[in-house]
């Protein structure tokens, strides 16, 4: 009799800063379903403090974006699905506030 | 392995078929091969297909399409590798011609874009992206070839004329073409003020959505010296792939994949890039055609964007590139776009390219995308 072999996929658990500077980033005039009623939005490459690179949308946008530009993770609604469905929340970035000390 | 040939080629015009459905424009190609091929049968059917289960509600294409262009209870089924799924077809039968499993083949790119409205064609498009990672966060293939380009023109300080080029190139050969979608010429100084899609990709540099098919037959060397006058032999077949999410990329702006299906192919054909008379390539943007241009070392990194100049990719070029108009301007029939690249390598090498022909032409490479490179699927065909 064999028994079927067990493997264990290893995890780790890793918290990033939430913060980074903007690799690349583009404007989307063509949007898909579910985007439609954010159209225009930015998108954006965003390199994170920790090395990895992530895809994200810009949000909270009032002055012209760069390549450069630090930036800061948000929680934002990503879509719905109509009136009546669910919220799709997740991570967006907006260039870092200053804060006074 | 056996050597291989092509001894068929078909395919109709690249465009908006209104009047026509999925399995109508796949068995028109299908005749026209078999009839170029001189045969009425074949062992194998592979279908190159990257969208038809949005696009038009269907899967299962091997069985539909055998049925509708009378090849019924052959061997038929579909492979799909996004936009790479017509080269992918291509490779699946020359694994089963190569190994002896199959005696001949036919391989046949199809897609049928037109019955989708826009926003819906947009989101089914953005299946072949990660959805977790990016489709999820409202990318779209555009978006994210455009945040290459944005990136390579900062990190190589160019502006929007720099990818001219390529763009007047592929309508200047498209114009030849009857089988093309555009037949405009685009003016040079023209390309840089065109309707913004993604900036800074813009209406001129994006290939077009289209219906399309095409279909070649594949069959060893030895029986087809003996079927057809000039059969094209296909002497190398290679697939890399790369991370699906661009972002997961040590070096987003170095097409990975694509080098090395190039070189695997080159090697196995024994040819060096050098001997390259002609390269079909994945054209779907400009900032492909320079990366792809850069990751096979055709150029430095960097100055891929140099090349697109007549004296270098036009037709009597040093390496004449999307000699029929490419996906900009031949169109961009998704899962079918790999085999217009082997039926159009194929009229290059047997002479028949018409105003398009490119003279002299012995070896040519075909090279065809998924996504920005995640799948990257290269032949070498030569006469």
């Amino acid at each position: 009799m064999t028994s079927r072999k067990q493997v264990e996929v290893q995890y780790e658990q890793f918290t990033f800063s939430g913060t980074g500077e903007i690799y690349s980033f583009t404007t989307l005039q063509e949007t898909p379903e579910g985007f439609d009623d954010q159209a225009p939005y930015t998108l954006a490459l965003v390199k994170l403090d920790e090395g990895p690179m992530i895809t994200a949308q810009l949000t909270d946008i009032d002055e012209p974006v760069a390549i450069g530009d630090r930036v800061e993770m948000v929680t934002r609604r990503l879509t719905s699905e109509g009136d009546r469905g669910m919220i799709v929340y997740g991570y967006k970035f907006r260039k870092t506030l200053s804060r006074s000390s | 392995m056996r050597d291989l040939a092509i001894i068929g080629i078909g395919q109709i015009p690249v465009g908006e078929h209104w009047t026509s459905g999925l399995r109508t424009l796949a068995a028109e190609a299908i005749y026209l091969a078999l009839e170029d091929a001189g045969i009425e049968q074949v062992d194998a059917l592979y279908v190159g297909n990257a969208y038809g289960s949005s696009y038009s509600s269907q899967t299962q294409l091997g069985a539909l399409i055998a049925d509708h262009a009378g090849l019924a209870n052959i061997e038929a089924f579909t492979v799909e590798a996004a936009e790479a799924s017509g080269g992918a077809a291509i490779r699946t039968a020359y694994l089963a011609v190569a190994s002896g499993a199959i005696e001949t083949a036919l391989v046949l790119g199809v897609e049928k874009s037109t019955d989708t409205l826009a926003s819906a064609r947009v989101e089914a498009r953005s299946v072949s992206l990660d959805a977790d990672y990016e489709a999820a966060h409202g990318a779209t293939l555009t978006a994210m070839a455009a945040m290459l380009m944005r990136r390579y023109m900062h990190e190589y300080n160019l502006d929007l004329n720099a990818f001219e080029g390529f763009s007047i190139n592929a309508h200047a050969n498209g114009n030849r073409n009857q089988n093309a979608m555009f037949k405009n010429l685009i003016k040079p100084g023209r390309f840089a003020s065109a309707p913004m899609i993604s900036e800074p990709i813009n209406l001129f540099d994006n290939a077009p959505d289209a219906d399309g098919a095409a279909a070649i037959v594949i069959t060893s060397l030895d029986r087809a010296v003996d079927m057809v006058p000039m059969p094209v032999r296909l002497t190398a077949s290679a697939v890399a792939t790369d991370t699906l999410a661009l972002a997961d990329r040590s070096d987003p702006l170095y097409l990975k994949a694509s080098n090395i299906s190039a070189h695997k192919a080159f090697a196995k054909a024994g040819v060096t890039k050098d001997a390259v008379d002609l390269f079909e390539l994945h054209d779907a943007f400009t900032i492909l055609t320079a990366l792809t241009l850069e990751a096979i070392t055709f150029a430095n990194r960097g100055e891929g964007w140099k090349l697109a100049q007549p004296s270098v990719i036009g037709l009597n070029g040093s390496l004449p590139i999307s000699t029929f108009g490419g996906l900009k301007a031949r169109g961009n029939p998704g899962g079918a776009t790999g085999v217009y690249q082997a039926v159009e390598a194929c009229l290059q090498l047997r002479g028949q390219a018409g105003s398009n022909q490119v003279p002299n032409a012995k070896v040519a490479l075909i090279q065809n995308l998924g996504g920005l490179g995640s799948t990257a699927v290269s032949h070498i065909l030569q006469i």
